[in-house]
């Protein structure tokens, strides 16, 4: 059964989030989208008034990466390090913001099923705890989505 | 110490028997017995399930002591789902982006696998 554009979240364990959604493209076209720089400018982060102005990567295990956003009078930062690198199936990676939002580096797990020229893609991400796990849902806001900074002013008390 | 609310909550909505409960309590009050029916489970098993949605603050108990009737409480489930709705649009707007710039390259490879037949018509040729 393919939902084609069926987002599915669910919280796998305490500590994270999971997302399963299926695409109309084969994986190596889904794979190329996540590493391919001048690929992910065009859609990871960059809704309406903001533009991905740094997009750098170095794809291999112990690589890193580096993604700038720039919105409507702020920049947003982020990156991390390729742990695991196997075209076109699986992507592990550490992210972690430039501001310090949230506690400790999240896990990165990016796996690709191809059946019949589609992609079905769960993205996990697992946080250093629930605290912040939970704090990152209620935030609205996870893995360079560029969200603006009045989310995070809520969440801040709560996390100290 | 109090348990977080959240994590109560996400706990007892990762279950999909208790999912389950709670998508039949949205269309109205029901009895252990009741909810226990379309499960192949056991009443006490079922209780038990009840119990972690009642911790979570997702359901509770009628006034009737006998008959005990569950009630989905409305309010603690719209605010668990409200945190993961506005997660949801956040990645929705990614992924239609994606499904957008997919579509462009599935086009591309297609006009190139095209180029390269012709080229290679015209190479016999």
């Amino acid at each position: 059964m393919t939902n084609i554009g069926l987002l599915e979240i669910t919280t796998p364990s305490d500590r994270e989030i999971a997302m399963t959604r299926t695409f109309d493209a084969p994986a190596r076209l889904v794979f190329d989208a996540w590493t391919k720089p001048e690929l992910l400018k065009r859609w990871l982060g960059v809704r309406a008034g903001w533009t991905m102005e740094v997009c750098e990567v170095d794809l291999k295990v112990g690589g890193a990466y580096r993604y700038v956003w720039r919105g409507p009078g702020m920049t947003m930062g982020m990156g991390g390090v390729y742990r695991e690198v196997v075209p076109p199936t699986r992507l592990v990676s550490t992210e972690k913001f430039d501001e310090a939002w949230y506690e400790g580096e999240a896990l990165d797990t990016i796996v690709l099923v191809e059946r019949d020229g589609k992609t079905t893609m769960t993205t996990t991400v697992r946080y250093v705890s629930r605290e912040v796990r939970d704090a990152v849902i209620k935030s609205g806001m996870a893995s360079g989505v560029a969200e603006g900074y009045d989310k995070l002013a809520e969440l801040l008390p709560s996390l100290t | 110490m109090r348990a977080d609310p959240l994590d109560a909550t996400f706990a007892a909505l990762a279950d999909p028997t208790r999912r389950a409960i709670l998508a039949r309590l949205a269309s109205g009050e029901a009895s252990v017995t009741e909810l226990a029916q379309p499960f192949a489970m056991s009443q006490p098993a079922i209780s038990k399930h009840l119990k972690v949605l009642e911790r979570a603050g997702l359901i509770s108990g009628g006034r009737e002591a006998q008959r005990r009737p569950r009630r989905i409480e409305g309010e603690a489930l719209a605010v668990a789902t409200g945190w993961l709705e506005r997660y949801r649009e956040v990645w929705e707007g990614n992924y239609q982006r994606l499904d957008t710039l997919l579509e462009e390259l599935k086009a591309n490879e297609k006009r190139e696998a095209q180029r390269g037949d012709k080229k290679r018509k015209g190479d016999k040729k």
